[in-house]
């Protein structure tokens, strides 16, 4: 097995440990969501669901891929290894993008959800000390501002209609402890604030489904993920 | 190899004149020079810099970008070094006044500019897009997404057209 990176490497000038967890963090969330996303081409419901999520997953792994190129300099590896190398213990993603991809009201109430948790997550960043964090966090929510938009329409296409409304409510209900999991305990209170904001409701108090564990899908995910990559001698060239 | 002379002659302009040359892979009416990505070239002792953003961080397009910028600098005899920059400094507003009227030639609208702030599904759905083939403003949002990361899609109700948006990035 390939293991190009050691976890403890010395940090950069600019970028301590932390900031490298931190970077990995969303990528990780990024890379197994746009790969949850893309589950949907081919399959979603309507043709323009299967062309959106499957641009949204292209987004997505996209700033995978930047931010990985970024916490690679400083591990001294490359993003590829970083993304497909890692034993699944070693992800930082959070369970909610873990989850195999899920019937439609699901599906919505996660992508809203993660949306809403990530753009709070890149508002912070935008601020980071660090101009290299700070400009990339700025390019990715020019990108994710089109992924909100997807996300809330559907939010009230669904709440409009009767059959609709309680099935998205109770996956919501469902999810949230996975989507209070995506942030850190300080940024927490925004999403609660927003997520009740939108939905003119209290959302329930309860333990975020924290990242550090691992649904069991994300070793299927990352076993179908780096099949091709696994199967090629190393060193190939794509 | 060009001889020392060849190199001293370079100058950026020759470069910005060879990279006008590169259509965009995935929409070819447009150069890359036209929509902005290539901010900055430099040549320092026969190597030319060049600081580039790719329009959207997971555009396909970007390898391919890559490689013929190197191919073209190369071609004028000097060695390239092409940076990626992902920030916040490339908008669709860099799009230069003559790769707007191409885009719109080809069926395309044009993006909005990003002064508008940031836009929203109410903005997207009522605000004035104008239809590229009539100019009709009269024109509707059929999804925020399109065939690549940089479109969405549109319909014109007057020609009843389909047609693509730029988005505003």
């Amino acid at each position: 097995m390939r293991r190009a990176y050691a976890t403890h490497l010395p940090a950069g000038e600019l970028m301590g440990p932390s900031d490298v967890e931190l970077l990995l963090s969303l990528a990780d969330d990024e890379l197994v969501l746009g790969w949850r996303n893309s589950e949907w081409t081919g399959i979603a419901p309507f043709l323009e669901e299967d062309v959106a999520f499957s641009s949204i997953a292209q987004n997505e792994i996209g700033h995978a891929r930047a931010l990985y190129e970024l916490a690679a300099r400083e591990l001294g590896t490359d993003a590829d290894a970083l993304a497909f190398d890692r034993p699944p213990e070693e992800y930082r993603s959070a369970p909610l993008v873990e989850l195999r991809r899920l019937e439609w009201a699901r599906t919505i109430a996660r992508h809203w959800l993660y949306e809403t948790a990530d753009a709070i997550r890149l508002e912070a960043l935008k601020q980071s000390d660090d101009p290299e964090i700070a400009g990339i966090a700025a390019k990715i929510d020019r990108e994710e501002v089109y992924h909100r938009i997807h996300a809330e329409m559907w939010i009230d296409r669904l709440l409009a209609s009767e059959e609709a409304r309680p099935r998205l409510e109770e996956a919501l209900e469902e999810l949230w402890p996975y989507a209070l999991g995506v942030l850190d305990d300080d940024l927490r209170p925004t999403l609660v604030q927003r997520a009740e904001a939108k939905l003119g409701r209290a959302m329930p108090d309860v333990e975020p489904v924290s990242r550090g564990r691992h649904e069991a899908e994300l070793a299927e995910l990352l076993e179908e993920m780096t099949m091709v990559r696994r199967s090629a001698p190393a060193g190939a060239r794509w | 190899m060009s001889g020392a002379s060849n190199r001293l002659q370079l100058s950026p302009e020759d470069v910005w004149r060879a990279l006008d040359e590169i259509p965009d892979p995935e929409i070819p009416v447009i150069s890359i020079v036209d929509l902005g990505v290539v901010q900055d070239i430099r040549i320092e002792e026969g190597r030319v810099h060049v600081a580039f953003t790719p329009t959207f961080m997971g555009c396909p397009a970007l390898e391919t970008m890559r490689a013929q910028m190197e191919e073209a600098i190369r071609g004028l005899g000097a060695e390239p070094e092409v940076e990626v920059v992902l920030d916040d400094s490339w908008s669709t507003d860099l799009i230069t006044p003559a790769g707007r009227e191409k885009l719109r030639a080809a069926g395309f609208a044009p993006p909005a500019p990003r002064s508008a702030g940031q836009p929203t599904l109410v903005q997207l759905q009522r605000g004035p897009f104008r239809c590229p083939w009539c100019g009709s403003t009269d024109t509707r949002l059929d999804n925020v997404f399109g065939p690549t990361p940089c479109r969405s899609l549109r319909y014109c109700n007057d020609c009843r057209q389909p047609f693509e948006q730029f988005k505003t990035i």
